[in-house]
C-alpha cells in the first residue's frame, strides 16, 4: 500500500475509536511534555550559565603574565619555555603586538595596587584596580547601585559592596544579616575619596644611564608621593574579581585615568635590575577574545610569543560533564513518563486488533498481506506518535512559559533581576517529536505483529 | 441474452485442480478431518455449485481454494499455481489479483463508504486514487449501486450490501468468483438478482464461478455443475438440466 493511501486509512481507524484514541495520544503528548519540560530546563540553565559566565568575562578572558612573574599561573611553561630571566618583557609593544592579533577584542594592562584611600578624613587600606570600559557589560555590575564611569578618564571610582560598608562602619558581624547595597549607596554615592599613591616619574638618572659605553644600564626612576581625588559613582554587590582570590580589587577605577597616574607597580622594582625602560611594564594584561570559542587559539598564539597565558576553558569543560550529567538524569526522568505512554499504544493496538479482528481478516481475503496489515498498525502507532509527539511539545512549551512567568514574578518580588532559564531549542522540537514517533512505531511492533499473523478464515468466522 | 464466446472458448482449460485435498483439524483430543481426500477439476468459466448440509466441508474446500487456508495435505492448484507451495506473499498476491469473493454476511467494512470498500482491493494493488475512483464507479455502475456510493454499508439494504460486495469482488477483474452462500442472508427476490449477476459475470466476462450453497434448487437453476459433500469427502458430482437441456442461463 502506498504512504498516503496507507495514512489516509490510519487517521480514519483511529477516529474510527476516537475517545480511546485520543487518551492514549494525550498520554503520549503527557510523556513528550514532560521530557520536553526536563530537557529544556536543563538547557536553559546551562544557557543561563554560560549566559552569566560569558558576561562575567571569565570565559573570554585570558589572562597573559610574564615568565618573569614566577607567582604567575602558567607552571608548565616555566619548565618547558625559556628561563624566566632570558624570557621577554611584558611591556606596552607586547600588549599592543597582542593587541593586533586575530580575534582579540583588547588586551588592557592589570593595574592593580594596593593603597591608602582616605574618606571623611579616615585612612583605609585596600586594593585598587582598573576596569576597561567594556566591564560595563560584566553583570557584577548589574545589581550596582549608582552608575558606571560617565567615561574612561573620569575621576570617578566604583566601590564593591564590602569596601563601602568599612568606610561606613557598618560591616556586619559574621551570621548577621547584611545591610542593602542601596542602604550602603545612599550615604556614599556623589562623596568624594582621596587616593594617594605612589607614581613613578622619570629620572634624568634614566635617561643619562641609557646612553652609558658599557650597556649595563639599569632603569631608574623617581617615586613621588600624589594625590588623586575620586567621586563615588557606584556601589556594586557583587564581586567582579571574586576569581582572583587574595588579590581581588575592592576599589575601580577607570582604566585610562589609573594609567595616566602611572602608579608605581610591584614589577617597576624587579625591573630596575634588567634593562631599562620608557615604556610602562606590566606584571600582567587581560586579553578579551571577541568569541569565547577562539580562546584556546588566542592563547596558543601568546603562549608562542613566550609568555605565560591562563584562560578558565579548563574549568568550562567540567562545567559542560556536569551539564551532560544533568542533561542525562532529566532524559531519563523525562522519557519515563514517555515508556508509560508507550505501554498505553501497545494496549490500545491491542484492543483494537480484538475489535477490528473482523476487519483484518475481510482485508486478507481481499487481497491485502501480512506487510499491508502491520504497516496499517504501525502507520497508526505512528500517527498516534506524531500527534502525541505535536500536542507534548506545545505543552511542555507552554508548562515552562508559565514556570518561566511565575519564577519571574516571585524573583522580581525578592528584587532580583528577571531570568530566562526556560529554553526550547528547535533541535529538542523535532527531537522530541521523532523520539515520540519512534517509541510508537517500537510500541506498535507487537501488536503490529500479532494483526499480521491472524489466520484469516479464524478472523472471518469472528463476530 | 446471449452466452458470451469468451465463456466458450476458455471451456477446454482446466481452473483449479485438487488431488486427495485434506484438511485436518485437532481439538483437543479428536482429529477433525474437515476436508478429507476431495480430487476436483473445474474447468475456466465454468459455473459449478458446491452442496452439502452443514459441516460438510463445503466452506472449508472454498477457503482452500480462495488460499486463505492451507491443505493439511494433497494439492490444489489454480491456473497453473499449487496454492500449497506459495508464500504467505504470494498467497495475498493470489487473492488480490486472482480471487475476487462473496460472502454470505456481505463483510463490508463498516467504517467505509461503500466506494471506498469496492476500491479497497486497488489500494493493496497501489492503483492511483482517481483510478481507483473510476473503476470502483464502473464497478458500482455495473452492480446498479451508483447512487450509493457515498452510503455506509449500514445504511444499505441486505441485497445492496451484497451488490458492494460484488463490485468489491469484481473490482481487480479476477478470473476466478468464489461465492460463500451468497444469498444466505437475503430473500428469495433479491437473492434471485444476485445470482441473476453472479451468472452475468460468469457469462459475460468469462469468471469461473465456484458457489457454496446447500440449496439445491438455486445449484440447479445458475450452476452448470453440482458438487456434493459429505463430511469433508466428495460424494458426487453431476452436471445439471439446464446443461443437458441446452437451456443454459435462462431464468
Amino acid at each position: 500500500m502506498k504512504i498516503p493511501d496507507l495514512t489516509e486509512l490510519a487517521l480514519r481507524n483511529l477516529r474510527e475509536s476516537l475517545l480511546r484514541n485520543s487518551l492514549t495520544t494525550v498520554g503520549i503528548s503527557v510523556g513528550v511534555a514532560s521530557l520536553v519540560a526536563m530537557l529544556s530546563l536543563g538547557i536553559g540553565l546551562q544557557q543561563m550559565a554560560s549566559r552569566r559566565l560569558v558576561k562575567s568575562g571569565l570565559f573570554d578572558t585570558i589572562v597573559v603574565t610574564s615568565r618573569r612573574e614566577l607567582r604567575g599561573m602558567g607552571r608548565e611553561e616555566e619548565r618547558t619555555g625559556p628561563a624566566p630571566g632570558e624570557s621577554r618583557v611584558l611591556d606596552e609593544t607586547a600588549r599592543t603586538e597582542i593587541e593586533r592579533m586575530p580575534n582579540v577584542a583588547e588586551a588592557y594592562p592589570d593595574i592593580r595596587f594596593a593603597t591608602e584611600l582616605r574618606f571623611e578624613d579616615k585612612p583605609h587600606l585596600t586594593m585598587v584596580s582598573a576596569l576597561p570600559e567594556s566591564a560595563k557589560s560584566n553583570d557584577a555590575f548589574e545589581g550596582m547601585q549608582g552608575s558606571f564611569f560617565s567615561s574612561d578618564t573620569a575621576a570617578e571610582a566604583v566601590l564593591q559592596k564590602s569596601f563601602a560598608e568599612e568606610l561606613l562602619g557598618k560591616t556586619p558581624a559574621l551570621g548577621a544579616a547584611e545591610p542593602s547595597v542601596s542602604d550602603l549607596a545612599k550615604p556614599l554615592l556623589g562623596k568624594e575619596l582621596i587616593m594617594r599613591y605612589a607614581q613613578r616619574g622619570a629620572s634624568p638618572v634614566s635617561r643619562s644611564a641609557a646612553a652609558a659605553p658599557d650597556g649595563l644600564s639599569g632603569a631608574a626612576y623617581s617615586v613621588v608621593s600624589r594625590e588623586q581625588k575620586l567621586k563615588i559613582v557606584g556601589v556594586a554587590d557583587l564581586d567582579p574579581e571574586s576569581m582572583r582570590g587574595p588579590t581581588r580589587a575592592k576599589v575601580f577605577l577607570p582604566l585610562k585615568l589609573a594609567e595616566s597616574l602611572h602608579v608605581m607597580q610591584p614589577t617597576d622594582l624587579r625591573e630596575i635590575a634588567r634593562a631599562a625602560s620608557d615604556q610602562p611594564v606590566y606584571s600582567s594584561i587581560s586579553v578579551r577574545v571577541k568569541n569565547p570559542a577562539q580562546i584556546q587559539g588566542v592563547e596558543d598564539a601568546i603562549k608562542k610569543m613566550g609568555f605565560t597565558a591562563f584562560s578558565i576553558l579548563d574549568a568550562s569543560r567540567g562545567l559542560r560533564q556536569f551539564f551532560a550529567v544533568l542533561y542525562a538524569f532529566l532524559g531519563i526522568f523525562g522519557s519515563l513518563a514517555l515508556m508509560v505512554a508507550s505501554i498505553g499504544i501497545v494496549n490500545t493496538l491491542v484492543m483494537a486488533i480484538l475489535e477490528r479482528r473482523r476487519e483484518i481478516g475481510i482485508m486478507k481475503a481481499i487481497g491485502a498481506s501480512d506487510g499491508d496489515v502491520k504497516k496499517l498498525f504501525f502507520a497508526e502507532a505512528g500517527a498516534m506518535g506524531i500527534l502525541g509527539g505535536l500536542a507534548g511539545v506545545a505543552l511542555g512549551w507552554a508548562i515552562g512559559q508559565v514556570i518561566n512567568v511565575g519564577t519571574n514574578v516571585y524573583l522580581r518580588r525578592q528584587s532580583l533581576p528577571p531570568e530566562h532559564f526556560w529554553a526550547v531549542p528547535w533541535w529538542l522540537v523535532g527531537g522530541a517529536i521523532l523520539f515520540a514517533f519512534v517509541v510508537s512505531m517500537v510500541s506498535g511492533l507487537y501488536p503490529a505483529g500479532r494483526a499480521a499473523r491472524l489466520d484469516p478464515v479464524q478472523a472471518l468466522r469472528y463476530e | 441474452m446471449t452466452t458470451a464466446p469468451v465463456a466458450s472458448a476458455a471451456r477446454s482449460t482446466l481452473a483449479i485442480r485438487s488431488e486427495n485435498l485434506c484438511r485436518h483439524y485437532r481439538m483437543g483430543e479428536s482429529l477433525i478431518r474437515a476436508v478429507d481426500g476431495v480430487s476436483l477439476e473445474i474447468h475456466s468459466a465454468e459455473f459449478v455449485a458446491l452442496l452439502g448440509s452443514s459441516g460438510s466441508g463445503k466452506s472449508s474446500v472454498l477457503n482452500l481454494i480462495a488460499g486463505l487456508d492451507r491443505p493439511t495435505s494433497g494439492s490444489v492448484i489454480v491456473q497453473d499455481r499449487d496454492l500449497a507451495k506459495l508464500s504467505r506473499e504470494d498467497l495475498a498476491k493470489y487473492r488480490l489479483h486472482v480471487v475476487g469473493m462473496v460472502f454470505q454476511s456481505f463483510n463490508l467494512i463498516a467504517s467505509m463508504t461503500v466506494a471506498e470498500n469496492v476500491e479497497l482491493p486497488l489500494r493493496f494493488a497501489e492503483v492511483d486514487r482517481n483510478q481507483r475512483l473510476k473503476l470502483a464507479q464502473e464497478a458500482l455502475e455495473r452492480v446498479g449501486l451508483q447512487g450509493r456510493m457515498n452510503h455506509r454499508p449500514t445504511e444499505l439494504s441486505g441485497g445492496e450490501q451484497q451488490r458492494a460486495a460484488l463490485a468489491r469482488a469484481l473490482i481487480n477483474r479476477p478470473q476466478l468468483l468464489l461465492a460463500d452462500e451468497p444469498t444466505g442472508n437475503l430473500d428469495s427476490h433479491t437473492g434471485t438478482e444476485i445470482m441473476d449477476m453472479v451468472r452475468d459475470f460468469n457469462r459475460e466476462l468469462g469468471m469461473t464461478v465456484l458457489m457454496v450453497t446447500h440449496e439445491r434448487a438455486l445449484a440447479e437453476r445458475y450452476a452448470q455443475r453440482m458438487i456434493f459433500l459429505a463430511d469433508g469427502k466428495l460424494v458426487d458430482d453431476q452436471q445439471t438440466a439446464y446443461v443437458h437441456s441446452g437451456k443454459r442461463g435462462q431464468s
